[in-house]
């Protein structure tokens, strides 16, 4: 809401910088959007009057005036404007004066432009004559009839005086941010009691009362509201009308409102709607068939032209205002170019309605088509206001002699608004502020901002004025105590009881995680929630996995953007992709995020939501092998110490021979006892070329993705201390030799089994192609220790336990000790 | 012999002085105390000697080899000291070199900002709570008051995922799952992820995280509310923040209010950060509103609370100065290793 304090002063009283002003306004509830101080970027500009106009020597565009500036002798400038004429009150910018610019055809200069004299085609200018827009004036806010050439003042004003004063030029304006819970805040009536009861200061309401009225309004017209989207229907008429400029004060105001001037009628209407907020429209009698208004929706498919002049269609949901054969406007929205004010109207009916916020939001919102009346309709208005917005509109015409007001005024209002009583509890509100004001003090603070209070002792029975639609409850009262007496006044403590602070432990797990990822030097990564469904496509997963089980945006900002991921792979590429056109030579990084799958047995039900973890990296250093020791670390880390890593080579994602499930093993609880139970975990690789090339990483990369709710369930945090070995511990190192297809996963299993409990560990510690060893077969060098947790084990302890296990690697995978 | 003796002296002495390396002079020491040495084999001989000359002999060549004994340890001595200080001098690195890197991974600064966050409500009482990022609409909207023509159920404003179902656009409907499922005394603070049909620009981003916060007990006041907020304020950006507390609307607070801290740049004084204001608005908070204590089951003549919440990447931007929010989701890894 744009609000000219100088405006605002004709309602109350206002003693204080606009700077405090603002300051207070903010801390009683109206939010600043922005402040600004007009009409000071001026000076030496003062009124003239155009005594004589000669052409120009040496120039057809020019023209040379004499004006009579209240000096003693007339001064000579020289102007290209076309609009000037002898006797013409216009704005002077003297030789060394500043004006605010910009001039024309050039850009805004910061501190305005500085005018000299000077020679134009030979002739010597001792200034300027100005325009609007010279003047600081933005083009949207310039009257009609003002915009081509120099400002012509609308009458005659002493010549020499300051412009900036004469013209009242000097203003601050200053923008609130409205909350939508406060349409009545939409108008300078609204703000003028804000200000009031911020500052405890009168509101005086404008003044509605006519002097004089001819004839009946009935005699005019008739109105017939034939649907319930129109709350209330008010029309008056005035007649004789002259149609021309407004006055200058008139016009200001609307300027320092941000509205263009057009002419008296239709400024009227826009002086009235800024006042209180209800729009007010204003037919010509002529165009209005049968002297007949009905109120009515449109036929389905009807076009109509507004008063911009665009043609446009409607349904039968929009409510439109008709004559006795034809629509004339659109019902709350725009009137149409069939019943426009112009300059031969002679008798107006002017319209002061209530149409139903929500249908005349559906209605600007199909036709994309808001305006200044549809923006305050949506917000709901106090339909008890277009009485008194229609006889103040009566009131200025009279006031500025634009015509002669018909008497009566046609009021259809079958359902009366009421104003509501809410009941408040002088006890509660200290209690809920933590205060201590007295039945007096609140009283006195609810007059202010016009409501009744009645009831006694604890009890206040609140009635607000109707355009206060926001009080409903107790809370409502409560607010409006608290921003009065002062948010900044109310005291600071901190809330009684002692409540102990706590996470969940599947947060725990993945803080720890997070922890132990940076730890090993990746990056935590963020990427969106949402993502393209081709992502799917670019990582080569199947055709019908439960990666494409997406969650769909209904009005995705972009295809983009318009599933949720299912997993978080795509996006980690996305990001190595990124770094690596960057030139980052290598990258590790993870991220801990959601994934959601679409709940296919219950589709009432909100979406599957799982956290996942996913790690990447690609560079010199890294390979499948520092990947899967990230993994096992962090796996370990959060207690999950017994996991295979199971060889797979379907998954699109991953080069088929460089990918691998990731499976724990951990001991269930079954039905007939413990047992173990596989879980899996995840699935990590090298990316396929394919894939990597997809997202323009041009090296070998990595990436594991592990479904973190897997994990937490395995995760186990809880440390116990085992006896440090008390005995020493034997180490016989042994190569083997086994075919090219053999996995040491195999043979660690089949030595493992064999070992007993003396064997403590199997350490794969080389494994050699090469001359001694025979084509198609590889040697593996195995490092196992042996130890008794009773005694010092002898060489025949080992020996024995050490033959098993070699007898067993030759009767099991047919592996033979290598000779060497 | 007892020429002998002093020429075996003598050689010895000259020949230590003369030993470069700790070898020479052990070869000093072997050639003369050896088994085959030549002090050895002296003292060997005096057998074969009249008791009264071997007496006189032994003292002599005893002195000798206790005067060649302290030689050669002093020798030795000085000899290792030297080699040393040679090793020592072939080993001098240059410590200018860069060092070999070992590399800590670096949070995400959105979750750096939600953890210093944490601390501070954990360290006031506060349990950390998550719900879904899609979310019912009863739970994002009706459930908070926000009735069925509230301007944020826009389709231009809210992702949908159906009729009923949505992308939260706050993080608010947790207070109403903490709400359902709780008993007073409440006392929660809910980080995660939210989203609103905004296209991604400088200071705008389809996606971002908030931080709520919920208070219901018996006895909280408007008072509290402040209390808390401020003290927060002051851990989150240092013990001389000052914060204001400016009247707003929420659908789901009442009364409601915004809150401006002093800017933590320049103190109040006006600067770019503060756009010349002295303060930064930080987060919205209120009372909660009865109609959402209600949707919990709540008594609300009994229970009072309050509710907050804070915009993440917003603080994280004005504490890092960081002027871009798509540097976030854009997550090269120079950006975030500066918050390691």
């Amino acid at each position: 809401m744009i609000v000219s304090l100088e405006w605002l002063k004709d309602y109350t009283e206002v003693n204080v910088s606009p700077e405090e002003f603002c300051e207070r306004m903010i801390m009683s509830g109206s939010n600043l959007e922005t402040m600004e101080m007009v009409g000071h970027e001026m000076s030496g500009v003062v009124v003239g009057k155009i005594e004589k106009i000669e052409k120009h020597p040496d120039a057809d565009k020019l023209v040379v005036c004499q004006l009579n500036v209240g000096q003693e002798e007339l001064v000579q400038i020289v102007t290209g404007a076309s609009n000037v004429f002898e006797g013409a009150y216009v704005p002077v910018a003297l030789h060394g004066s500043r004006i605010p610019g910009p001039l024309h055809g050039q850009p805004k200069v910061e501190g305005g432009v500085k005018i000299t004299k000077g020679k134009l085609r030979g002739v010597v200018s001792n200034g300027m004559l100005c325009s609007f827009s010279e003047l600081g004036f933005e083009d949207k806010v310039v009257p009609v009839t003002q915009r081509d050439g120099i400002w012509i003042l609308e009458k005659e004003y002493p010549v020499g005086t300051d412009f900036a004063e004469t013209m009242e030029l000097k203003d601050a304006i200053i923008d609130f941010e409205i909350t939508p819970n406060r349409p009545d805040c939409l108008s300078m009536v609204g703000m003028a009691r804000e200000a009031a009861a911020t500052f405890g200061t009168e509101l005086h309401h404008p003044e509605t009362k006519c002097e004089k009225e001819e004839g009946d309004v009935n005699d005019y017209i008739s109105v017939e509201v034939k649907s319930d989207l129109c709350k209330r229907y008010t029309a008056r008429v005035i007649k004789d009308v002259k149609v021309e400029q407004s006055p200058w004060w008139l016009q200001r105001r609307l300027i320092h409102a941000g509205m263009r001037p057009i002419n008296n009628i239709v400024d009227i209407t826009n002086f009235v709607m800024l006042e209180y907020g209800q729009p007010l429209h204003a037919f010509d009698i002529n165009s209005v068939a049968g002297a007949k208004i009905i109120v009515d929706v449109a036929q389905e498919d009807e076009k109509f032209t507004t008063l911009d002049g665009t043609e446009r269609t409607l349904d039968d949901q929009m409510l439109m205002i008709k004559d006795a054969e034809k629509s004339i406007g659109i019902a709350g929205v725009m009137g149409g170019l069939n019943s426009e004010i112009e300059e031969t109207t002679k008798t107006v009916i002017l319209e002061s309605a209530n149409f139903l916020g929500n249908s005349v939001r559906t209605t600007a919102k199909r036709l994309v088509l808001r305006t200044e009346a549809s923006a305050r309709y949506e917000k709901v208005i106090d339909p008890n206001l277009c009485k008194e917005a229609s006889d103040r509109f009566c009131h200025l015409v009279e006031l500025i002699g634009a015509g002669t007001v018909v008497g009566g005024c046609i009021d259809i209002y079958p359902n009366p608004e009421e104003a509501k009583t809410v009941r408040a509890r002088v006890s509660r509100i200290n209690n809920v502020l933590g205060i201590q004001l007295t039945r007096e003090q609140m009283v006195a603070y609810l007059t202010s901002l016009e409501m009744k209070v009645e009831g006694e002792g604890d009890e206040m029975l609140v009635t607000a004025p109707t355009v206060r639609q926001d009080m409903e409850i107790e809370e409502d009262v409560i607010e409006e105590i608290a921003r009065l007496y002062g948010y900044d006044n109310l005291p600071v403590t901190i809330p009684k009881g002692n409540n102990e602070a706590s996470q969940t432990y599947e947060r725990d797990i993945k803080d720890l995680a997070r922890e132990t990822m940076c730890a090993m030097g990746a990056n935590e990564i963020q990427t969106y929630s949402f993502v393209s469904p081709k992502e799917i496509d670019k990582v080569r997963i199947a055709e019908d996995s439960w990666e494409r089980a997406f969650v769909k945006i209904l009005n995705p900002l972009g295809e983009d953007t318009s599933v949720m991921r299912t997993i978080l792979t795509p996006q980690m590429l996305e990001v190595m992709g990124r770094n690596f056109s960057r030139n980052l030579e290598s990258m590790r990084a993870f991220e801990i995020g959601n994934t959601f799958m679409d709940n296919v047995l219950n589709p009432k039900a909100l979406p599957y939501e799982s956290d996942n973890l996913c790690i990447g990296m690609y560079g010199k250093e890294e390979d499948f092998f520092t990947l899967k020791g990230v993994v096992v670390e962090l796996l370990n880390k959060l207690g999950i110490r017994d996991i295979q890593f199971i060889a797979e080579s379907e998954y699109g994602v991953y080069h088929p021979g460089r990918c691998a499930r990731i499976v724990a093993i951990h001991m269930a609880e079954l039905e007939n006892g413990p047992a173990e139970e596989e879980v899996e975990l995840g699935i990590m690789g090298e990316v396929h070329p394919e894939v990597a090339d997809a997202y323009g990483i041009g090296t070998r990369c990595y990436t594991c993705e592990l479904m973190f709710e897997n994990v937490t369930e395995l995760a186990n945090t809880t440390k116990a201390y085992t006896q440090l070995p008390k005995y020493p511990a034997m180490v016989r190192d042994i190569a083997l030799v086994a075919d090219e297809e053999m996995t040491v996963g195999q043979i660690e299993a089949v030595i493992t089994e064999a070992g007993t409990e003396l064997l403590r560990s199997v350490k794969l510690f080389d494994i050699y192609r090469g001359k001694q060893v025979e084509e198609g077969k590889k040697s593996m060098a195995f490092s196992l220790t042996y130890r008794a947790a009773d005694r010092t084990l002898t060489d025949e302890d080992v020996q024995a336990v050490h033959g098993v296990v070699l007898e067993a690697l030759r009767e099991k995978l047919g592996v033979t000790l290598r000779e060497m | 012999m007892q020429a002998k003796l002093q020429q075996i002296l003598e050689e010895s002495k000259a020949q230590l002085q003369a030993a470069a390396s700790v070898q020479e002079a052990e070869d000093v020491r072997v050639k003369v105390l050896g088994k085959k040495g030549a002090l050895t084999e002296i003292l060997k001989s005096m057998g074969k000697l009249a008791p009264e000359e071997r007496k006189e002999l032994g003292q002599a060549a005893n002195q000798v080899r206790a005067e060649i004994e302290e030689l050669l340890a002093e020798t030795f001595a000085k000899l290792k000291s030297a080699a040393q200080e040679a090793k020592f001098r072939e080993e001098k690195i240059d410590v200018t070199e860069p060092g070999k890197t070992v590399k800590l991974g670096a949070k995400h600064p959105v979750t750096v900002t939600i953890e210093e966050m944490s601390k501070v409500f954990k360290s006031m009482g506060f349990t950390l709570t998550e719900g879904p990022e899609v979310e019912t609409v009863f739970n994002n909207f009706d459930a908070l008051n926000a009735g069925p023509n509230h301007p944020a159920r826009d389709w231009t404003d809210t992702f949908y995922i159906s009729d009923d179902v949505l992308l939260r656009t706050q993080t608010s409907p947790v207070q109403v799952r903490v709400l359902q499922s709780q008993e007073p005394p409440i006392r929660v603070f809910a980080p995660g992820r939210t989203f609103r049909c905004d296209t991604a620009d400088a200071t705008h981003s389809p996606m971002f995280h908030q931080v709520e916060g919920l208070v219901v007990d018996e006895g909280i006041t408007m008072a509290d509310l402040k209390g808390v907020l401020d003290s927060f304020a002051k851990q989150m950006f240092g013990s001389e923040t000052k914060t204001k507390f400016r009247p707003h609307h929420f659908p789901f607070t009442e009364p409601s209010a915004e809150m401006d801290v002093s800017c933590f740049k320049c103190g109040g004084r006006g600067c770019r950060v503060c756009k010349g204001s002295g303060w930064i608005e930080i987060l919205g908070c209120g009372m909660v509103h009865p109609n959402v204590l209600k949707v919990g089951g709540i008594d609300t003549e009994k229970y009072t609370g309050f509710a907050f919440g804070v915009g993440v990447e917003r603080v994280a931007m004005l504490k890092y100065g960081i002027d871009d929010i798509r540097l976030m989701y854009e997550n090269d890894m120079r950006f975030i290793e500066q918050f390691k």
